[in-house]
C-alpha cells in the first residue's frame, strides 16, 4: 500500500459518496414526478446568477454561521446541544422585548443592547439544560429537545399576547406578530436594495473569536479538555461541571444572538416561523464544517445555497421546497459514510484486496528469516 | 460446519505490512507445529498485534502468505480464519456483559440462529461438551457481568473453542489476571495442547518460559530471535526483546527518609456501591521514601487513590499533605498543594487522548503564569516545554503535535510521568504505573521513580506486582478490606509473607 493508492482511495470514496447523494435525491425527485436534472441545475446554479441570489445566500448563511459556532463550542465541550431552535426563539423574545420596551435610546446604545438581550435570552434558555446535565445528570439531548417545544409555545404566546402589534388588534386581523421595531434597533443593510445586513460582519468576527477562544485561551482549553475526556480533565483539576454549564450557555447565547440578528437585520419584527429551522440546520452545518470555525463558514454558505436553491426550485420547477430537506439528508448521509470510509483502515484494506495488489513473489522461508534476523549472542 | 481437521502446521511466510509512515511487519516468518505453544514476544509496537490481525484476516499483508497444513490459505475476513479453525482471545474481552454465558456463545454460532428461534439448547450442549473436554468449568447461566476477570477469560476460551477453534491465539491473556489465576491459566493451556496449537502473546518472560516450547521475538517489526525457550534465560530473552541488557533497577534502601509528607489517619471512604471501601485506614509517608501498597485489587486501592486526589468524598478521617489538611478539598487545590498523580487508567484518566502530546504535557499547568498571559495560552512556551520533556523522558513520537491517544501504552505513561514529575511534586501517588507495559518502559519508569525518591519526593506506589513492590519500596504496607493490615520493612517482605497477608491470613 502506498501514497498513490491512498490518494486514489480518497478520490474514489468522495466521488462515490457524491454520486450516491445525487442518486438518492434523483430517485426521490423522479418518484414525485419532477425533472431531476432540471432541479439540480436550478438548486446549484440559479442562486449564483445575480446579486440578489448571492446576497440571499449570505442572508441565510448568517444565522447558520452563528448557530453552528455555538453548536461547535458545545460539542467540543462534550455536551450535545440540539436546542438551538428553542434558544433562538428565546433570544428573539428577549431581543424584541428590549427593542420595544427601551424606547428613545440612540442606535449606538439600543442596537447592542438588543443583540445582547438576544444572546442573554438564548443563554438562559440553554443554561437550564446545562445545569440539569451538570447537577443531576439529565441527558442534554432529551432536555434540549423538550425545551424546544416549550420555547415554541412561549414564542407563540408572546406573539399572540403581550407582544402583539396593537394595529393587529385594532384592525382585527390578529396576525401573530410584534410591532415593527424602532429604527434604532435595526442592523444596517450592507448593500442597499438587498436584504444583506451587517450581521454578516458580526458572524465573521465571531467565527474568528470562537477560534481564538477555543484554541488560544485557557478557558477554551478547559472546555475542550472536559469535552474530549471528562475523566482526564477531572484528574487534572478542571471543574468539569462548571465548564459543561458554561459551554451550554455560550452555545445558547450564540443561538439567541442568531435570533436577534435575524430579527433586527431581516424581518425587523418578530413573526411566526422566523427561525425557519435554522436551529436544526445549524447543527448539520456545525458537523459538516468539522466543528471548526474555518469549516463552518463555508459550510454555512453551502447550506445557504441549498436552502435558497430549494425556494427557487419551488417557484421555477414546481418541486416542493421540502424536497431540499431530502437533498440535505442525502448529502449528510453521504458525508458521514465518506468520513467512515476515509477513517477506517480496514475498509481501505478491503478495497486493496479487491484490486489485487501484487504480492512479492517467492516468500522467504522460516529458516532464511531466522538466519537473517539472527541470534545476537 | 467448518472442517474439523487438525492443524498440523501453520506457517507465516515473509509477512510484510506497511501502514502510513511505519513498517509494522517487515518480512516476518514463523511456524507452529501440532500441539505446540509458540510464544510471540516483543515490546509494544513491535508488530505482534498487526501480525495476529493478519492471521485473523482483519488485515491483508502487503506481501507474504499464510500456509496451513502445507496449503496456502487466504483469509478475506475473520470468518475465513474461524472456518480454518483459528480462534483468538483478545486482550480486552469481546463479551456482552448483560447476557448470559450461553447467550454470548450462541451469539457467534450463526447456525443456531433460526428465523424465529435461537437454539440455546444446542449452545448449552456445546458448552458442556467443550468445558468437559478441556476442563474449563463455566456456569452457562451466569451473566457475564457477574463473573470475575479470570472467569470471563474462561468464557472467552470456551466460546472460541465452541466456534471450532483448533488453533488458539491468546493476546496478553495474563495482563488482567491475579498471580493465582495466571498459574491456573498456564496449567490449563498445557493440558489443552493435547489437541490444540497455541500462539501465546506476552511480554512476561517468566510465563513464557513456564508455558512455551519455542519463542519468536519481534523487535521493530522484524524477527529478532527464533528458538527454544529452555536454552535461554529470561535475561537473554529480555535483552533480545528490548535490544539491550535489561536491569530492572532496585531500591538500594539507604536510610534517607526525611520529614513527614503525607499523613492519613482513620480514613473512611465509600466505594461505588456505597460500601465502606476504606474503613479506618492509616498511613504515613516521609520524604525520600517509597511506600508500596500491596493487596489484591478491590481491597480499597482505587478508593484510597481517588480520595488522595480529591476525586472521592471522604466520609471521615484526615489526609495531611505537608501538614495541610486536604481531605475533601477540590482536585485543583490538592494539585496546587503539591500532589502528583499517576492514575490507574492511563488512557482516560491520565491523558486526553484526542489532545496533542504538548497539550497533555501542560494539562495541569496551562493556566499557570508560565504558559499563559491574561488567559491567553503561550503556544511557543507550550511547544518548548514539550520538546524539552520529550527529550528528557524519551517520549517516542514523530512530533509533539501528534495526538497522545495514538501513542503506545509505554509512551503514554512517559507523557504522564513527564507531566507529573516536571511539576516537582512533594508527594507522588503512582497507581499500577507499569501495568501492561513492556520491560523497556517498566525499566525506565522504575528508574525515574527511584531518581525522584533520591531527590526527596515521597512516593506512594500502589501495585499488584510483588516484584515491583519489592524492588522499589522502602516499606510495604499490605491493604486488606480497606485497612492497612501490616507494614513491613523492605528486607522483611518476602513473597510468601506478602502473599499470606494479602490473602488476609495472620502474619507468621
Amino acid at each position: 500500500m502506498n501514497k498513490g493508492f491512498n490518494a486514489l482511495y480518497g478520490t474514489i470514496v468522495i466521488a462515490a459518496s457524491a454520486l450516491a447523494a445525487i442518486a438518492m435525491a434523483a430517485v426521490i425527485l423522479i418518484a414525485v414526478g419532477a425533472d431531476a436534472l432540471g432541479t439540480f441545475r436550478v438548486i446549484l446554479t440559479d442562486p449564483l446568477k445575480d446579486t440578489f441570489g448571492l446576497t440571499e445566500i449570505l442572508v441565510r448563511a448568517v444565522p447558520l454561521i452563528l448557530i453552528a459556532l455555538g453548536i461547535a463550542v458545545a460539542f467540543r465541550s462534550g455536551i450535545l446541544n440540539i436546542g438551538a431552535e428553542g434558544q433562538m426563539q428565546a433570544g428573539i423574545i428577549a431581543a424584541t422585548a428590549a427593542a420595544l420596551y427601551l424606547p428613545g435610546l440612540p442606535k449606538a446604545v439600543l442596537l447592542p443592547l438588543v443583540l445582547a438581550a438576544g444572546a442573554l435570552g438564548g443563554g438562559i434558555w440553554a443554561w437550564i439544560a446545562g445545569a440539569l446535565k451538570a447537577r443531576l445528570g439529565v441527558n442534554e439531548i432529551l432536555s434540549t429537545v423538550m425545551l424546544n417545544y416549550i420555547a415554541a409555545q412561549f414564542y407563540t404566546f408572546f406573539l399572540r399576547g403581550p407582544m402583539i402589534d396593537p394595529n393587529e388588534l385594532q384592525t382585527g386581523s390578529g396576525t401573530p406578530q410584534s410591532p415593527r421595531l424602532p429604527k434604532e434597533a435595526w442592523l444596517d443593510r450592507l448593500i442597499p436594495g438587498t436584504r444583506l445586513h451587517t450581521g454578516l460582519i458580526i458572524a465573521i468576527v465571531l467565527a474568528v473569536l470562537v477560534f481564538l477562544f477555543l484554541w488560544r485561551t485557557t478557558s477554551g482549553f478547559r472546555m475542550r479538555a472536559a469535552g474530549a475526556e471528562e475523566k482526564a480533565a477531572r484528574y487534572a483539576g478542571i471543574d468539569v461541571e462548571k465548564y459543561i454549564i458554561a459551554a451550554m450557555v455560550v452555545s445558547g447565547a450564540f443561538a439567541g444572538l442568531a435570533g436577534a440578528v435575524e430579527l433586527t437585520g431581516v424581518h425587523r419584527r418578530a413573526i411566526e416561523g422566523i427561525t425557519s429551522g435554522y436551529g436544526f440546520s445549524g447543527i448539520v452545518v456545525a458537523l459538516f464544517g468539522g466543528l471548526h470555525p474555518a469549516g463552518i463558514v463555508p459550510a454555512a454558505v453551502f447550506f445557504g445555497l441549498l436552502i435558497l436553491g430549494a425556494d427557487m426550485t419551488q417557484r421555477s420547477m414546481g418541486v416542493p421546497a421540502n424536497m431540499v430537506l431530502v437533498l440535505q439528508g442525502a448529502v449528510i448521509l453521504a458525508i458521514v459514510s465518506a468520513q467512515m470510509f476515509l477513517g477506517n483502515p480496514y475498509a481501505r484494506d478491503r478495497l486493496a484486496r479487491r484490486l489485487r495488489l501484487p504480492r512479492r513473489p517467492g516468500p522467504k522461508t522460516l529458516e532464511d528469516a531466522a538466519a537473517e534476523g539472527g541470534l545476537k549472542q | 460446519m467448518p472442517s474439523t481437521k487438525r492443524i498440523e502446521s501453520l506457517r507465516l511466510e515473509g509477512i510484510t505490512k506497511r501502514f502510513p509512515g511505519v513498517l509494522a511487519c517487515d518480512d516476518i516468518s514463523l511456524e507452529v507445529g501440532a500441539g505446540e505453544v509458540l510464544a510471540l514476544v516483543g515490546e509494544n509496537g513491535a508488530g505482534k498485534t498487526t501480525l495476529m490481525n493478519i492471521l485473523m484476516g482483519l488485515y491483508q499483508p502487503d506481501y507474504g502468505r499464510i500456509v496451513i497444513n502445507g496449503e496456502e490459505a487466504r483469509f478475506r475476513g475473520p470468518s475465513d480464519a474461524f472456518a480454518a479453525g483459528i480462534g483468538m482471545v483478545h486482550q480486552h474481552f469481546m463479551l456482552v456483559p448483560n447476557m448470559t454465558v450461553t447467550e454470548n456463545v450462541a451469539l457467534g454460532l450463526k447456525e443456531l440462529h433460526h428465523p424465529f428461534h435461537l437454539d440455546l439448547a444446542s449452545a448449552r450442549r456445546r458448552i458442556a461438551e467443550v468445558s468437559e473436554r478441556h476442563q474449563l468449568a463455566v456456569n452457562p447461566e451466569a451473566y457475564v457481568w457477574q463473573l470475575s476477570v479470570g472467569e470471563q477469560q474462561r468464557v472467552e476460551l470456551v466460546k472460541t473453542l465452541c466456534f471450532g477453534a483448533r488453533f488458539l491465539i491468546l493476546d496478553e491473556p495474563t495482563s488482567a489476571l491475579t498471580p493465582q489465576e495466571t498459574d491456573e491459566l498456564i496449567e490449563r493451556l498445557k493440558r489443552m495442547t493435547a489437541e490444540l496449537s497455541v500462539i501465546f502473546i506476552s511480554h512476561k518472560l517468566g510465563e513464557v518460559k513456564a508455558l512455551c516450547d519455542r519463542v519468536t521475538i519481534l523487535r521493530q517489526g522484524r524477527v529478532a530471535f527464533n528458538g527454544r525457550t529452555q536454552d535461554h534465560t529470561s535475561g537473554d530473552l529480555a535483552a533480545l526483546m528490548t535490544g539491550h541488557e535489561v536491569n530492572l533497577p532496585r531500591n538500594a534502601c539507604v536510610e534517607a527518609c526525611g520529614e513527614q509528607r503525607l499523613k492519613v489517619s482513620a480514613l473512611m471512604v465509600r466505594g461505588d456501591r456505597g460500601n465502606l471501601a476504606l474503613n479506618g485506614l492509616d498511613l504515613e509517608l516521609r520524604s525520600g521514601e517509597i511506600l508500596g501498597i500491596a493487596g489484591v485489587s478491590g481491597n480499597g486501592q482505587r478508593e484510597l487513590a481517588d480520595a488522595l486526589a480529591g476525586l472521592r468524598k471522604v466520609e471521615s478521617g484526615s489526609i495531611g499533605l505537608c501538614g495541610e489538611e486536604i481531605a475533601n478539598r477540590r482536585p485543583r487545590a490538592i494539585i496546587d498543594a503539591g500532589m502528583g498523580y499517576i492514575p490507574e487508567d492511563r488512557h482516560t484518566e491520565g491523558i486526553v487522548p484526542s489532545f496533542s502530546i504538548k497539550e497533555n504535557l501542560v494539562l495541569k499547568d496551562f493556566a499557570s503564569q508560565r504558559f499563559s498571559t491574561a488567559s491567553f495560552l503561550r503556544l511557543e512556551r507550550i511547544d518548548e516545554n514539550a520538546e524539552e520533556l520529550r527529550e528528557r523522558f524519551d517520549i517516542r513520537a514523530s512530533s509533539t503535535a501528534t495526538s497522545a491517544g495514538s501513542l503506545s501504552g509505554g509512551n503514554i505513561q512517559k507523557v504522564i510521568l513527564a507531566r507529573e514529575l516536571a511539576r516537582g511534586p512533594k508527594v507522588l501517588v503512582a497507581v499500577y504505573p507499569t501495568r501492561g507495559l513492556d520491560m523497556g518502559a517498566e525499566e525506565f519508569i522504575h528508574a525515574q521513580l527511584l531518581e525522584r525518591r533520591a531527590e526527596g519526593v515521597a512516593i506512594l506506589l500502589i501495585s499488584e506486582e510483588l516484584e515491583e513492590l519489592m524492588n522499589l519500596s522502602d516499606r510495604i504496607a499490605v491493604i486488606y478490606k480497606g485497612r492497612i493490615s501490616k507494614v513491613l520493612e523492605a528486607p522483611e517482605a518476602t513473597r510468601r509473607r506478602l502473599g499470606m497477608l494479602m490473602a488476609g491470613l495472620a502474619d507468621e
